[in-house]
């Protein structure tokens, strides 16, 4: 585990579909102000930056970070660049979180981005090495036979990830920084929209957002702000992608990387002892399966949970009080923002989607072909 | 710091052609080079370096995990940069305490595209690389005002291949010749080759690193800084966040034997032996460096490489391996091992 690491600043931007008035380093630069002004202090006292987003054909910058170390204050520091697919936005913040509990450096800022309407990422999404096959689908289509699989073993019935859809929707009514805010939002409502990829429906995706998100990391002693929210546990699993006999459903490099989280945390029995999650759901089906996947519910028993409410604001585990991927998903900082929500929620600090009493929350990030995973547990308690 | 060493390192006997080798069939034999150089089949970290753009498609780095195995699930992660960093970032990780190892490698093929063009999409995407300033001649921008002596430029250029010729994973390129510009003051052969290849590279600490081999190359200071992007922000003749590196990993500590520089173009050895402050008698790129073999994303992992393997196999007892990034030595990285 190394040094004791906390979040002593959270910056986002409001996410939405075009954000033709910044730059991309402006953007970046908003959410990085942000974060510095919560955790009071200033550029001059940041001593490595660490910057996160997914292919960089998102946006066709190569490298970008060269670019971005002027609107970051990195000259004359160090600044690294972390690409790990979906899961970036997480891989961000546990490569900072490790400068910190290495003893490398004492307060790392880390910033993830996406800044979707510069490009098409389903495009890029769709375009692929000349030696594999392109499906042409983005990653709906690529995810869309695994959630029908999950159906069939589960027999879970075809409502529940309407049910998702509207939950984490309503709750994108209560944070402000949320993209999609659809008042009245209903079951009958997402029902209504266009099957994209059977049987995700248009209201069971994410959208395509511009944001980004920043955090500043600190060393147990050099605590800054009001109150911090306390690292318990980080772990990075991954996966080949084209492995025979890969469980795609539910995944090994998941289990496997929640339990180490859990192990470094002391969490024996993650439905009680988490108040809270940020759990990277871009399909609204992915919840149950995530729920299976993180040791909340048994297998094929997770789509239960969702349908008794128990994943709810006032269920007693909320998944994705922010409204999560569903309702904001800016791709390289989607991840970033599940553990940077975890945080506040520790913090007391997030506003109207507070869940009160929140101790123990948990930052989750998934990629590829669900194949690279993040995750953090973070605490309001010093460890 | 903890103690951690490099004990392993391979490289492909890398072409200057399309050899018809995909990335995962580039970085298989370091792979099991290393593995058997260590005897280690699984690692507590594995990162790897490499660059979407040099592809063409996205996700370069998910295909080189199948070439890995990666099963059960493994504790990995990728930067979009130099493998250089990932050592960084596995260097980093060990530091933490909980694991002794780690696995480390960076892969490019540059032949496919034009590498020329597809680094000026590294430029700022509002105000720069709309001028279509490519990389060769923000270079010679640079070569331009650290004003290089020609002389002294091609003795660079003549040692360099000479050293590459003798090493069997370079380039075996002729000696330089012709008077032609490729864009003034540089000619074709200050400019590092079009080059495909990979790289590996295993961390070990402490006792873990004094049982898997007889010399380990024990990483004395790594440090690296970024500077500002646009060029009118920098004195190009100087690079500060090398020197800034250079003091951080505290090269002036000691006699470096041995330095491997990641320069792409003959000037910029110059201007790093400068930041660096290297003696005269420091053994430059005795590997040929980058102007003898070039796999972009892979080339400063094999400086830190190379100079690791002048410790492990004796023959120096303190070297250096340097990285860069970013256009005109934008970003640096230091690293400092000893026997």
């Amino acid at each position: 585990m190394g040094n004791p690491c906390a979040v002593v600043g959270v910056g986002q931007t409001h996410y939405t579909t075009r954000r033709r008035d910044v730059s991309i380093a402006g953007l970046v630069r908003e959410a990085a102000l942000r974060a510095l002004q919560d955790a009071d202090l200033t550029w001059k006292d940041i001593d490595a930056v660490v910057i996160g987003k997914a292919p960089d054909l998102f946006e066709g910058v190569m490298m970008p970070e060269a670019y971005l170390a002027d609107a970051l204050g990195a000259a004359g520091k160090p600044m690294m660049r972390v690409h790990t697919a979906g899961s970036v936005g997480g891989s961000t913040a546990l490569v900072g979180a490790s400068l910190i509990q290495g003893g490398v450096h004492d307060r790392v800022l880390v910033v993830a981005f996406e800044k979707q309407s510069e490009s098409n990422a389903t495009w890029a999404l769709s375009t692929h090495l000349p030696f594999s096959a392109s499906l042409v689908v983005g990653a709906g289509g690529y995810f869309a036979p695994h959630i029908r699989e999950y159906m069939r073993r589960s027999g879970a019935p075809a409502h529940i990830g309407h049910l998702v859809a509207v939950k984490d929707r309503r709750n994108a009514l209560k944070n402000p920084y949320a993209h999609l805010r659809i008042p009245g939002i209903d079951q009958k409502m997402v029902e209504s929209t266009p099957m994209l990829w059977e049987p995700i429906r248009y209201l069971d995706t994410c959208p395509s957002s511009d944001g980004a998100c920043a955090m500043v990391l600190s060393a147990g002693d050099k605590v800054t702000g009001t109150t911090p929210a306390w690292v318990l546990g980080t772990a990075m699993r991954s996966e080949p992608i084209f492995r025979a006999g890969r469980d795609t459903v539910n995944p090994q490099g998941g289990k496997d990387c929640a339990a180490d989280v859990y192990r470094q945390a002391g969490i024996t029995d993650p439905r009680r002892e988490i108040d809270v999650a940020e759990v990277y759901v871009p399909f609204s089906w992915y919840e149950p399966m995530w729920l299976e996947n993180l040791g909340f519910a048994a297998e094929g028993e997770g789509w239960k949970l969702t349908e008794s409410g128990a994943t709810a604001l006032d269920g007693d585990i909320p998944w994705n009080a922010s409204g999560g991927v569903l309702s904001s998903n800016p791709i390289g900082a989607s991840g970033l923002i599940r553990f940077a929500e975890a945080a506040l929620q520790v913090r007391g600090m997030a506003g109207e989607h507070q869940v009160d009493g929140a101790r123990r929350a948990l930052g989750h990030a998934y990629g590829g072909g669900a194949q690279f995973f993040a995750m953090w547990m973070v605490g309001s308690d010093r460890p | 710091m903890r103690e951690v060493a490099v004990v392993a390192f391979a490289q492909t006997r890398h072409s200057a052609t399309d050899e018809g080798r995909c990335d995962p069939e580039l970085i298989l034999p370091p792979l099991e080079e290393v593995r058997e150089k260590t005897g280690l089949r699984t690692f507590g970290f594995t990162c790897s370096g490499s660059c979407d753009y040099l592809a063409g498609a996205p996700f370069s780095f998910v295909s080189a995990l199948d070439a890995l195995g990666a099963w059960p699930p493994i504790s990995e992660s990728h930067v979009e940069m130099d493998a250089a960093w990932a050592l960084y970032e596995a260097w980093v990780r060990l530091q933490h305490g909980d694991v002794d190892s780690a696995l480390v490698y960076g892969f490019g093929k540059s032949s496919p595209g034009d590498l020329r063009e597809i680094m000026t999409l590294q430029l700022d995407p509002y105000y720069l690389a709309p001028l279509g300033l490519d990389q060769v001649s923000s270079a010679a921008l640079q070569a331009s005002a650290a004003g290089a002596d020609r002389a002294e430029l091609d003795e660079i250029v003549r040692r360099s291949r000479a050293a590459g010729r003798a090493n069997p994973y370079a380039l075996d390129l002729p000696d330089p010749q012709g008077d032609a510009y490729e864009v003034e003051p540089l000619r074709p052969y200050d400019i590092a080759p079009i080059t495909d290849g990979a790289a590996a590279v295993v961390l070990a600490a402490g006792d873990l690193a004094r049982e898997l081999c007889e010399n380990p190359a024990w990483i004395t200071g790594i440090a690296h800084r970024i500077e500002p992007h646009y060029l009118g922000m920098r004195d190009l003749a100087r690079s500060t966040s090398a020197a800034e590196a250079a003091r951080a990993a505290g090269v002036d500590k000691g006699h470096v034997d041995v330095a491997e520089l990641h320069a792409q173009f003959s000037h910029e050895e110059l201007i790093l032996r400068r930041a660096l402050e290297l003696p005269g008698n420091t053994a430059v790129n005795p590997s040929g460096g980058p102007l003898a073999a070039n796999p972009v994303m892979a080339t400063g992992l094999i400086r830190i490489g190379e100079a690791a393997r002048r410790i492990l196999d004796g023959a120096a007892s303190r070297t250096l391996g340097h990285a860069s990034s970013g256009p005109c030595l934008q970003h640096n990285l230091v690293t400092v091992m000893e026997a």
